[in-house]
């Protein structure tokens, strides 16, 4: 059950994204998130969809994968959009108008906007960043991307390290909570009815045995790391340690003019009236 | 022996107890193994045999004693950080819970930490990589995640990650104890062939007789101290010794420790299989 989750996991491929540089694809997703948010005309959002849509194919991954990882998000984006569509205030008249509630052209669209914006932010940065690159890829772009901040003392290899090691444990830890909750459940425990507050309650149940063996774990962990001579970032090198190719200054200059042609079809179309 | 690659003498370790006191695990041990061997450590929970195990890599410090690895002493006061660094590297270790020593998300990238971590060249780890996957037989899941993996083929990889470092011995703490029987069989084939082929002196911990049958020598471990120490079929003769200190012994040898109890001439009692079988024919025969 919630093995099901999909959301920052990793699909192992041979795709272009793929084979980025996870520094670059950092950036990527940077840069993407910026156009997705500066885009504020219709051609300019159909240009995204299409960037977004081409992606999908080329990465390799699925559209199940991508549909599943959007399902747990259909109640914010179901949320979002009725706030738009009833509280956005148009000039002219309502399109409906019933009790005190109106909706208006621009409602419509906000709205329609919002759930493109969503869906395209949750694809986009999925299929560019979080199923392509493997956890240490990301770790390691990361790291390297933070690295010049280690001369003012800050400790990013240590930062780097946790988070690999607690993206490792993620489905370890899932796996368990599975475990715990049939333990409970097979003891008659509830967590599906009652109030509120009566449900947060047939947590604590699953949440402290969880963090007994997350502690026990991390322990044996430590140790394990140990025996193979970890001692901290110093001297260590890398078996796959990153660099830049023509592959990444291409598909960055493929970004850098899609961002472009947002930009000026935010202008351009401004001034005709399709833009919102 | 005089090239004993581990040697204790009078090792002692014991750890305060909640109240000041002290809690002694492991008294005055004397142990030698030369290079290359096979040694089975037996004995119940609590026995001090994971104790010892970890003394070895100084993962834990003695408390009395002293302890030479390859001929150096490594309780001397001044091992540096590097020292004991090349002391880990030299004997590997692989823990019983598969799922709480692969550090990486990747099987490949998990192998290669213990070398990252003793700053080789990428691509000397690139080439031990390959070599300990093939050698462990995972170089098809090579790309894969560890939790897509059985228990077997984690130990696998985590065997592959302890041979990566070239090291000139393994301990073993209780690998297979966590692993269904198809597992086992692949864990131990694992270890058979790395002391066979690759010369890794080994130092298998298990609760398993008939994986201690497969080691040249067996030590038996009871509150601290060594019991027995020999080789299978010596160790295992001493039946009412192990059953005392709460150890089962191989079916064989329980088999032929029952028959000579109830007035059967079985002759010395053998954890062997085999051995075993033949007495028992011999002895139809006769009649």
């Amino acid at each position: 059950m919630i093995k099901d989750i999909t959301i920052g996991q990793y699909f192992p491929g041979e795709s272009v994204l793929h084979h980025l540089d996870p520094r670059t694809k950092l950036l990527l997703t940077v840069l993407y998130i910026v156009i997705l948010f500066m885009a504020k005309s219709m051609l300019a959002f159909i240009l995204i969809v299409l960037l977004t849509a081409a992606l999908i194919p080329i990465s390799g991954i699925s559209f199940k994968v991508i549909a599943k990882s959007l399902k747990p998000l259909l109640f914010i984006i179901i949320f979002t959009m009725t706030l738009n569509l009833f509280f956005t205030k148009g000039e002219g008249e309502p399109l409906l108008s019933f009790w005190i509630i109106n909706i208006y052209k621009e409602g419509v669209s906000f709205a329609i906007y919002m759930i493109v914006r969503i869906i395209c932010l949750i694809t986009g940065t999925g299929v560019i960043l979080t199923y392509t690159t493997s956890p240490i890829q990301l770790t390691d772009g990361i790291e390297q991307l933070l690295a010049p901040l280690s001369k003012i003392k800050l400790p990013v290899h240590e930062f780097a390290m946790m988070m690999s090691c607690a993206l490792r444990f993620i489905p370890t830890l899932v796996e368990e909570t599975d475990k715990i909750m049939s333990a409970q459940k097979a003891r008659g425990a509830d967590f599906t009815s009652g109030s509120l507050i009566r449900r947060a309650k047939a947590i604590i149940p699953i949440l402290i045995p969880l963090f007994v063996s997350a502690f026990r774990r991390a322990d044996e962990l430590a140790v394990a790391m140990e025996c193979r001579c970890y001692h901290g970032g110093e001297g260590r090198t890398r078996m796959n340690s990153l660099h830049f190719s023509a592959r990444d200054l291409l598909v960055t200059l493929v970004f850098v003019l899609f961002g472009a042609g947002v930009v000026l079809l935010n202008i351009f179309t401004r001034g005709i009236g399709i833009g919102i | 022996m005089e090239n004993a690659f581990i040697k204790t003498e009078n090792l002692s370790f014991s750890y305060e107890n909640g109240d000041g006191g002290e809690n002694a695990v492991l008294y005055d041990i004397n142990l030698e193994i030369e290079k290359g061997a096979f040694v089975a450590i037996l004995g119940h929970n609590g026995s001090g045999k994971s104790t010892l195990a970890k003394l070895l890599n100084m993962i834990l410090t003695p408390t009395g004693g002293k302890i030479y690895i390859d001929g150096t002493d490594i309780t001397k006061p001044d091992m540096s950080e590097k020292d004991i660094i090349d002391l880990r590297s030299k004997i590997g270790m692989v823990f019983q819970n598969p799922d709480n020593q692969l550090v990486a998300t990747i099987v490949e990238e998990d192998v290669a930490f213990g070398p990252e971590n003793l700053g080789v060249e990428p691509a000397e780890i690139r080439r031990r990589v390959d070599e300990a996957l093939a050698t462990v037989g995972m170089t098809k899941y090579a790309r894969h995640s560890p939790h897509q993996l059985s228990g077997g083929q984690k130990q696998r990889v985590a065997i592959a990650g302890a041979i990566a470092m070239l090291p000139e011995c393994i301990v073993f703490d209780e690998s297979t104890a966590m692993l269904d029987p198809m597992g086992r069989a692949e864990v131990m084939n694992t270890i058979e062939k790395l002391n066979r082929e690759k010369n890794i002196t080994v130092l298998h911990i298990t609760h398993n007789m008939n994986e201690a049958l497969c080691a040249d020598r067996v030590i038996v471990m009871s509150d601290g101290r060594i019991i027995l120490d020999g080789v299978p079929d010596e160790v295992f003769s001493h039946v009412e010794e192990l059953k005392s200190v709460g150890l089962g012994v191989p079916q064989a040898a329980e088999l032929m420790y029952s028959l000579s109890k109830n007035g059967i001439e079985i002759g010395k009692i053998t954890g062997d299989e085999n051995k075993c079988a033949q007495k028992l024919f011999d002895l139809i025969n006769e009649k």
